[in-house]
Order: structure tokens, then C-alpha cells, then sequence
């Protein structure tokens, strides 16, 4: 690792044993879940290259960024509009989430029954090992679950600048109201912050960025319809979690050349995995970075994932944002319908989730649901009992697992998925 | 041709060879130990076979030392357990360190399956450190709680606060084989809810290890009231399963 890198991350604050800790563990994992595949996708090397500087030249961007005058906006969840934050010349990030770490201090804080992606949150952030979180000039936390929602009463003690936005619960006027009312004032907090007014033509130009930038995402995502699969599902999913990460042109047009790529492969009747492989969509739970242990447990076990009913994945990504707009009204509620429709469990009731799932499993002709539940978080858990059953009523398949980041129960998640692996056969 | 299935568990590994019809030749029986991949290659040198089919939570390892296939316990327990009582649909397995209940279709696949997560509650290991906490040896763990004239009532399903509640009833002065009694009726309403889960009728075929003690089938056939069929050994109906499907 340069030294430069080194004065970077100690002038943010981290502590740097316990990040070399980190990117040593990072990096093996790296090495032995996504170099170890075969028949990647050449474009793939560039995410290998994101991955491999993940905590490096990106952060070192953002820095230069930071030094130009430009605002870096953290964010845990899709409900935090990119467009907005964009349009006032600043950057979004997604947050560290996906490993645990600094456990015994987290645990002084949150109660031991909290899911393993809030508790990473707060480990980042003790552990001070999290880049990102130490660059943002604001950090938006949001009303979803109750976990995350006291969870952001006490990360407020940790940082001084952690914004919380209000979520609707039910998908009502008065709920969309909500939702809008609180999205124009988080544009008022991105304005203040930056010192930047939002124009019909930067929103224009940010609602395009970021539609483009999706829609590389659903190109991608529907050619994994195809049958021999072009790409592993660990691969697209590493896809779908640098989204939130990487610079959002770069990003588009890297997703883009994989597409490329992957339609050469598909009209050569070519494939990542041999064909008549058995076909998986996991839906559930985000996994973010490098939250990698399912997937990996499923394309090893002789079966592959053809989507992502998820945040980090198709949930988070469905639907653009209308552009047609020339006001800035007219965009804010162009942006406030495209994100009213996320699908999120916490949402009561949530009946498009479940279509959603089912018409999911038709268009890329999934064998079977493996249900992504994160032991202890209420709301996808609660879902993953009616979706069971109404797709076993279906005929489809379901799989219910409950896990966290530990590797403790990687035995019996190995013989639960083989064995439904051998039942879809 | 002689097909061979090993069955390489927490406890205990079998063995079984069946011939092109699906006959036992022979069945052999060792413990796991502390060396599983040595105990495993002192069973396989002792019978002589064409293919072999690996299961159990050692098949993993045995694949890479042995140069074998595997298949998961619930693949090999449901055709075993088909093979042995045709036109099953659900078969229960409790083994040493995980329970499972099966469904079948009526072409004998997997249809479904309910298996415990990371803990040992109400699996083998479970009754077996309980017997030691009480004094019995596990093979007549079953048959002294079934002496017993009525259950007390143990709350925790998890091993470690289960022998606690366990040292306390018996500081209290309570009977021992009530305390068992109830210890089994604790491992039997976790099966059941598990069973329930998959089927709601019909018979169930009842394997692992801990079918072998007499208090489990009885009251889990009081509980379900589905009649509870038991494989001469059940313990070998993993291994058959597998040898089964290497026949195939």
C-alpha cells in the first residue's frame, strides 16, 4: 500500500491497524470468492480494479473533489435521492455496512438482537475504519426500520453531521405527501450545504445521470435472462454494490461494456456457468460490500443467481425518474413518484413486492427463491413467511434462510442450499 | 456392479453397499472420532465397490480426499427412506447434530424440507449431554423416560441453559427420569413443529440415531398421532440413500 495512501487515511482520522486488518481481510476474501471464478467477463477486471482500490484512489477522488469545492453526501439506504444531491453539484456514497467489525464496542451501544447491517454501520464508524464515512460532509440517515431509525439516535452522538430524513410507512396521499414534503427539504439541506441552487437544468442534467446510470444496471440485468447464464451472479452483484460507490458516469459506462460483452457471449451461445444450470433469484435483505457469504455459498454449490430482489439489486434500481420536466417542481415530483414506488418491507401493506418477486422469477426463468432474511431485521423476515407460501402455492420453489456476516453457520447453510440446489434439479 | 454410500456424520459414520438391485451386501458402522477423513478410509477398505456416493456433514472433505460425488443428507435420507417404506411422503431425520423433516412427492423428490440453523437444540447431542447430566447412559436414556409417570415441563430449548434448568430440578430433589421425560417431550415439540411445517398428514419414516430410542417415536406418535414407522436400523438409511443414488 503507497505511503500516500497512508497520510490519506490517517489524515481522516482511521485507525490504521484495524484498516489494514480490514482490507487484508477484504482482499482475501476477494481472492477467494471472485478471482477464483472462471469464464469471467473481461470488463469484469474493471470492478476487480474498483474492488482492489476501494478504499484508495476512490477515496483519494473524493478528496480532490472535496479540495475543488465539492460536497460528499453519505448515505445506508435507496430512499436518499442521488438526482437531488447531483443537482447540487455534490457526491453520493453508499456507507460501509457489509462486515462486522469493532463488535465488542458496537455492542456497548446497540443491543446485541440488532441486524448485522446496522451493527456494521456503527462498527465502521467506532472501529474507524470506513473512508467514506470520514470524508462526507453529511451523513443522511433515514426513517425505515426501527432498527436504523433509534439506531441514528445514537450514531448522532458519534458524528456531527448526520441528517435524518422522515419515511412514509404506507403508500397513501398522506404518505406521498410525506415523502415529498421530506425530499424538498433535504434539497433545502444539499442547497445550504453546498451553497448551490438547484436549477431545472442541473436536475435535468442529475435525473439523466442517474437514469443512465440504472438503466446499464436493468441492460445488465436482463441479460442475465439468458440461458447459459453470460455472467455469475457474484459478478453482476458486485455491480450492483459498486453503484453505490463509484463515480457515475465511469460507472454507466463500465456496466455498459460488460453489456457489451455479455451480448457478444450471448449470440455465441457462450456462458459464465455451463448451461441448464440450475437458476436461483435471491430475494430479501441488501448485501452490501462485502457481504458475499450466500452468493457465494450457492455458485459454489453447483447453481446460479440470475437476480436481485433487493436493495443492492433490482429493488433499488427499478424504474428511472422521469425527465420530461422543465421545472423544478415538476422534476421534484417527478423524482418523489420514481421513489414512492420502491418496494421496501417496510411498507404496510407491501403487496408489489411480492409481484414483483413472481414477475421476477418468470422473466429471468429462476428454478427457485432463496429468501435473504438478516437475523433480527423485523420487516423482511415477516415477509419472508407470506412469500414463501404464496410462491410454494405457485409452484416455485423457496428457500427461507436467516443469517448475518458471521461464518458460524456456513456448514448448515452449505447442506441447506445444496439440498435445494438437488431439489430444483 | 456394487454401489457404495458412506454417510459421514457427527457421531458416527455407516457404510452400505447395495448391488444393481438395490440390495444391501453389506453395512458397516464406525465412530466419526476425532480424525473423520481416517475413520472414513478404514470402513471403504474393508468392502470392496464400483462407485461411491458420499453424505453427511463430512461429504465436503471426503469428495476432495476420496475423489467421490456427494449428495446433501435430505437427498440421501428421502431415498432411503423411500427405499426401505415405499409411497413415503415425509420422513423425520434426527441425527447428532441436526434435525430435519422432509416432504416428498409422490415420485419420491424433495418437495420441501425444515432443517434446525446453527444450534444443537433438539438434535442427538442435545439428549445426549442431557443423559449425562443426568446420570444415564444415552442407550437407556429413552427407555428410563418412558418409565416415567408424567413430564415436567423443561422451557429452554437451547443445550446450555437446558442442562442449567436441568441442575436445578434435580438440586430441587425432582425425579430423574421425569426430568428425562420431559427433556424428550421438549426435543419432540421442536420436531413437531418442524414436521408440521412440511406435511400435515400420513405417515412419517423416523431415522438418524435418535429414532432408536423408544421415548422419541412414542411420543412423537402421541403428539402427531400419524403413525411413526422406524427402519430396522435407521441409522443406515443416510448411507443406503446415498448408495442408492450412486446406483442411479
Amino acid at each position: 500500500m503507497s505511503e500516500e495512501y497512508r497520510s490519506m487515511w490517517s489524515g481522516l482520522g482511521l485507525d490504521l491497524d484495524g484498516h489494514d486488518a480490514l482490507l487484508n481481510v477484504l482482499g482475501n476474501a476477494y481472492q477467494d470468492i471472485y478471482l477464483s471464478q472462471k469464464n469471467r467477463p473481461e470488463g469484469m477486471k474493471y470492478f476487480d480494479f474498483v474492488m482492489s482500490e476501494v478504499h484508495g484512489l476512490r477515496i483519494k477522488e473524493l478528496l480532490d473533489e472535496k479540495q475543488s469545492g465539492r460536497k460528499i453526501i453519505g448515505s445506508y439506504c435507496v430512499f436518499v435521492p442521488e438526482e437531488i444531491v447531483l443537482a447540487a453539484n455534490a457526491t453520493l456514497v453508499g456507507l460501509c455496512s457489509g462486515a462486522d467489525f469493532a463488535m465488542e464496542e458496537v455492542e456497548k451501544l446497540l443491543p446485541r438482537n440488532t441486524c448485522a447491517l446496522i451493527k456494521s454501520s456503527f462498527g465502521f464508524k467506532l472501529g474507524k475504519v470506513c473512508p467514506y464515512l470520514e470524508s462526507a460532509d453529511m451523513i443522511v440517515g433515514e426513517n425505515t426500520c426501527d432498527g436504523k431509525k433509534k439506531a441514528y439516535e445514537s450514531l448522532n452522538d458519534l458524528v456531527d453531521n448526520l441528517y435524518v430524513m422522515d419515511l412514509p410507512q404506507v403508500k397513501s396521499d398522506q404518505g406521498r405527501a410525506l415523502i415529498k414534503a421530506e425530499y424538498i427539504r433535504f434539497k433545502g439541506a444539499v442547497e445550504a450545504l453546498t451553497g448551490v441552487t438547484i436549477t431545472p437544468e442541473s436536475l435535468k442534467e442529475a435525473i439523466r445521470t442517474v437514469n443512465a446510470k440504472r438503466s446499464a444496471l436493468h441492460r445488465l440485468s436482463s441479460l442475465r435472462q439468458a440461458d447459459p447464464a453470460p455472467i455469475s451472479g457474484l459478478d453482476a452483484l458486485l455491480a450492483n454494490q459498486v453503484f453505490f460507490y463509484d463515480n457515475p458516469a465511469r460507472f454507466t459506462k463500465s456496466v455498459n461494456a460488460i453489456c457489451d460483452e455479455l451480448e457478444k457471449r450471448i449470440s455465441e451461445k457462450q456462458g459464465a456457468i455451463p448451461e441448464k444450470t440450475p437458476r436461483i433469484l435471491i430475494s430479501g435483505c441488501p448485501q452490501a460490500v462485502p457481504n458475499w457469504k450466500l452468493p457465494s455459498i450457492v455458485e459454489t454449490s453447483g447453481a446460479v443467481i440470475v437476480g436481485e430482489e433487493s436493495c443492492v439489486g433490482e429493488r433499488g434500481a427499478r424504474n428511472l425518474t422521469d425527465e420530461s420536466g422543465e421545472t423544478v417542481e415538476a422534476m421534484m415530483d417527478a423524482i418523489v413518484d420514481r421513489y414512492f414506488q420502491v418496494d421496501c418491507a417496510i411498507f404496510t401493506p407491501n403487496n408489489e413486492r411480492l409481484d414483483h418477486i413472481q414477475e421476477m422469477v418468470a422473466a429471468y426463468r429462476a428454478d427457485g427463491v432463496i429468501h435473504y432474511g438478516l437475523q433480527f431485521c423485523q420487516p423482511y423476515l415477516m415477509e419472508s413467511m407470506p412469500v414463501e407460501k404464496a410462491l410454494e402455492e405457485k409452484g416455485i420453489p423457496c428457500l427461507r434462510i436467516e443469517t448475518d456476516y458471521s461464518m458460524e453457520d456456513i456448514g448448515q447453510l452449505k447442506t441447506r442450499i445444496e439440498a435445494f440446489i438437488e431439489q430444483l434439479g | 456392479m456394487r454401489y457404495a454410500g458412506i454417510d459421514i456424520g457427527s457421531r458416527t459414520i455407516e457404510l452400505v453397499v447395495v448391488n444393481e438391485a438395490g440390495e444391501m451386501l453389506c453395512t458397516l458402522q464406525a465412530d466419526t472420532g476425532f480424525d473423520p477423513m481416517m475413520s472414513a478410509k478404514k470402513l471403504i477398505d474393508e468392502v470392496s465397490y464400483d462407485h461411491i456416493m458420499a453424505t453427511g456433514y463430512g461429504r465436503n472433505l471426503f469428495e476432495i480426499s476420496f475423489d467421490a460425488q456427494t449428495v446433501t443428507e435430505i437427498k440421501a435420507h428421502a431415498t432411503g427412506a423411500r427405499a426401505l417404506f415405499p409411497g413415503t411422503q415425509t420422513v423425520l431425520d434426527i441425527g447428532g447434530q441436526d434435525s430435519k423433516a422432509i416432504a416428498l412427492f409422490d415420485n419420491g423428490k424433495v418437495k420441501k424440507f425444515e432443517m434446525n440453523d446453527r444450534c444443537a437444540a433438539g438434535t442427538g447431542k442435545f439428549l445426549e449431554i442431557m443423559a449425562r447430566t443426568l446420570g444415564f447412559e444415552i442407550e437407556d436414556f429413552g427407555r428410563e423416560a418412558l418409565m416415567a409417570e408424567k413430564d415436567l415441563n423443561i422451557s429452554s430449548m437451547c443445550t446450555v441453559f437446558a442442562e442449567s434448568e436441568v441442575t436445578s430440578l434435580i438440586a430441587r430433589g425432582e425425579n430423574r427420569q421425569e426430568i428425562a421425560r420431559g427433556l424428550h417431550a421438549s426435543v419432540i415439540r421442536r420436531a413437531v413443529g418442524m414436521i408440521n411445517r412440511v406435511t400435515s398428514k400420513g405417515e412419517i419414516v423416523f431415522t438418524g440415531g435418535v429414532a432408536k430410542n423408544p421415548c422419541m417415536s412414542a411420543l412423537l406418535e402421541k403428539k402427531l398421532a400419524r403413525r411413526i414407522l422406524i427402519p430396522d436400523d435407521p441409522q443406515l438409511v443416510g448411507a443406503l440413500g446415498a448408495a442408492l443414488i450412486a446406483k442411479e
